[in-house]
């Protein structure tokens, strides 16, 4: 029993720590899958989380905040189509410089406008997401095995939570059950047969790219309005490219992205949870260990010893049209 | 990879347009100064002065650069290729292990021109050893050389973490570091070479890595452009078929430059180890392996171009840290901004203005024909 509630607790903070994962991880997947590659998911989901933060303190309200997350986060996407669509330019250098621009204008800004160290001020509770629990839940918690799980795991997380993981369906809907979906996935693997077609290009990979800044505006709300109650500079940490990392093990697929978000977060609880304590059989093992493993499996992956990870063929590429 | 656009005359192509694109990028970081609520004027007065206005300020600006020259030149040679080494950050982090113990092992017996050759082998050593993997990762089993080395560089972090607080440090240290070398681990400062020109160095750490990263730009240069390893990369780089028609062996090329560009990434850590801090502490880079993305972008790959471009970042990090001095309300982050515009401007938007400078040139051109012409006539 008491190994079984090490589980739901573990379990649980499995779920918290996916979700931005998660929501970042499909962001990539719109537009990478359109053959826009895009390392600038760090950037914006930490220019949304900071909107968010922002926006929420000075209006008290949580859709405000929301709202502003995901306008800079399409804004900031919409920087990266002109640089890599419109101007053809190096879509791994458009990532990078965005980054970095959203890294600094955060902290900047923040001092600027709050002097609190970068930090936005702490959201009463009107001004951030609140659990939701589902009906009964403390009632049925007694009920042994599937009480916490109703309880813990599927109940008690906040809307966002749920977004996210019906946001795997929904792209997975979007992408392969409409036509929109299917010009998408076509133009990152052949555009040239798409302008055959005499469909625009360049507007589907806009729309592709604005798809991927909603996402990322949702991820970096769920980190200072949920998550957190307010921003903290550089408080993406790094989710970015472990999302990045999730994307490509997930071999760009909606289904295979939830799954590697939540793999990777349960590292990330584990790591948290093992720390100092030794494991059978093989003994202390090191935190920095844990906290490489999403990379080292991912460039495994991409080494081709556990399957193949073929990106898009178009992907990292501008398209020219002929004249 | 884009159309090509018309041949422009040699200054406008590596001179008016990255200045153009520098100076966006400064007026777009001056639209932020402005926001934050101070005058832009006044924080470019500060940079300059920060940059320039004493012996000590240029030491702790060329500095600066030394660490620039090597990153740049590291991002610039796998350019050449056609590979993008994003993972200078990891490899430098790295490369710092072969400086440490080097210093570790002989500071306290030798003199520093006997440790310096073994430091300067030990981060070649490992910074080379950490691009190996990427680059012949992508060579063999045809993974991105991009997120290779982008998870490589989070794997560095934890190593380095792992090793700072549990292997390198001295027992009964708390700080992640290690013990501080002796004066065998210790470069001579280059004081000499600033007070020839009657200034005074003071405390900043301008040392003798300096005069190793010029030597390591005239060898990149000769490499590139004086051996046939440099022609074949370069045919790598333009035309990767043209490479495999010719018989140039692709993943031999491909593993070669990786790890010349990790091993130069790696030289940086000679700078701030043994020319700074005197000892090893985590996160000694400080982001120095994505400046030189920046830096290659503006010198254009060409070691002629990075010195100036090195030191162009030398003086934002020595005179941002002046504003942030000066102007309490703009912090060091201000040169994170600047760096991402120039990076944005010089590199992803590099044609943005090229249609526009194209067309005037034409339009000159096309007038001076004419001119020519009537007075033929």
């Amino acid at each position: 029993m008491d190994f079984f509630h090490v589980l739901v607790v573990l379990l649980e903070s499995t779920i918290r720590v996916s979700v931005p994962l998660v929501f970042a991880a499909l962001a990539g997947l719109f537009t990478e899958r359109a053959g826009v590659f895009d390392i600038g998911l760090e950037g914006k989901m930490l220019g949304a989380a900071f909107a968010a933060g922002a926006a929420a303190a000075v209006t008290q309200s949580v859709w405000v905040g929301l709202l502003a997350a995901v306008l800079i986060s399409v804004l900031l996407s919409l920087v990266h189509g002109y640089a890599s669509i419109t101007q053809r330019g190096n879509q791994i250098v458009s990532g990078v410089a965005i980054n970095f621009i959203v890294a600094g204008s955060t902290v900047i800004l923040g001092e600027a406008w709050f002097r609190q160290g970068g930090r936005t001020p702490a959201l009463a509770e009107g001004a951030r997401f609140q659990t939701i629990n589902f009906p009964d839940a403390d009632m049925i918690r007694e009920v042994p095995l599937l009480g916490p799980i109703y309880a813990d795991l599927l109940s008690g997380h906040f809307l966002l939570t749920y977004l996210a993981f019906a946001m795997v369906p929904i792209s997975w809907w979007i992408l392969y059950r409409t036509r929109f979906g299917l010009r998408l996935r076509a133009v990152g693997e052949n555009p040239g047969a798409v302008d055959t077609a005499g469909i625009s290009v360049i507007w589907l990979r806009y729309r592709a790219v604005i798809c991927c800044g909603i996402l990322c505006g949702f991820a970096g709300a769920y980190l200072s309005l949920a998550m957190t109650a307010g921003f903290v500079k550089g408080m993406t940490a790094g989710k970015g490219y472990i999302a990045l990392a999730a994307l490509i093990f997930a071999k760009w697929r909606p289904a295979n992205v939830m799954f590697a978000c939540l793999l990777f977060g349960f590292l990330d609880a584990l790591s948290i949870r093992l720390q100092g304590t030794p494991l059978p059989v093989v003994g202390q093992v090191p935190v920095q260990l844990m906290q490489a493993l999403p990379y080292i499996l991912t460039v495994i992956l991409l080494a081709g010893f556990i399957g193949k990870a073929i990106p898009p063929k178009a992907g990292g590429v501008p398209y020219v049209k002929e004249r | 990879m884009s159309t090509p656009y018309a041949k422009l005359p040699g200054w406008v192509e590596y001179g008016l347009i990255p200045l153009i694109n520098l100076a966006v990028a400064f007026l777009v970081a001056g639209l932020v100064v402005l926001l934050v609520g101070e005058n832009p004027l006044e924080a470019a007065y500060h940079l300059i002065n920060g940059a320039f206005g004493r012996g000590e300020y240029i030491g702790f600006t060329l500095y600066y650069a030394t660490t620039f020259i090597f990153t740049g030149l590291a991002v610039a040679v796998a350019f050449h290729a056609g590979l993008f080494n994003i993972g200078g950050e990891g490899q430098a982090y790295v490369g710092g292990i072969g400086v440490a113990l080097a210093c570790l092992w002989l500071d306290q017996t030798m003199p520093w021109y006997v440790v310096f050759p073994l430091a300067i082998l030990g981060s070649v050593f490992f910074g080379a050893l950490w691009a190996f993997l990427p680059g012949w990762l992508q060579a063999k089993r045809g993974s991105h050389i991009v997120i290779t080395t982008i998870m490589f560089n989070f794997i560095a972090s934890s190593l380095m973490v792992y090793l700072l607080t549990r292997v390198l440090k001295p027992l009964g240290s708390m700080a992640p570091q290690t013990r501080t070398f002796a004066e065998g681990g210790q470069l001579p400062k280059l004081d000499w070479l600033l007070s020839a020109f009657g200034l005074d160095v003071g405390t900043a750490p301008f040392n003798i890595s300096f005069l190793l990263a010029l030597a390591a730009a005239f060898g990149v240069w000769v490499l590139i452009w004086r051996t046939r390893l440099g022609y074949e990369m370069r045919t790598m780089g333009h035309s990767p078929s043209a490479a495999r028609y010719a018989g140039i062996r692709e993943s031999r090329i491909t593993v070669i430059t990786m790890m010349i560009s990790g091993g130069l990434a790696g030289m940086m850590a000679l700078n701030p180890i043994m020319g700074e801090q005197f000892r090893m502490q985590l996160d000694f880079v400080q982001g120095a392996g994505f400046v030189g993305i920046a830096v290659a972008l503006m010198g254009r790959s060409h070691p002629g171009g990075i010195i100036p471009a090195a030191i162009l970042f030398g003086v934002l990090y020595q005179g941002g840290a002046e504003i942030a001095f000066e102007m309490p309300s703009i912090s060091r982050d201000m040169i994170v901004i600047i760096q991402g515009l120039v990076i944005l401007f010089a590199g992803a938007l590099e044609n943005m203005f090229r249609p526009a400078i194209t067309r005037a040139f034409a339009m000159r051109g096309q007038r001076a024909a004419a001119v020519v012409q009537t007075k033929g006539a």
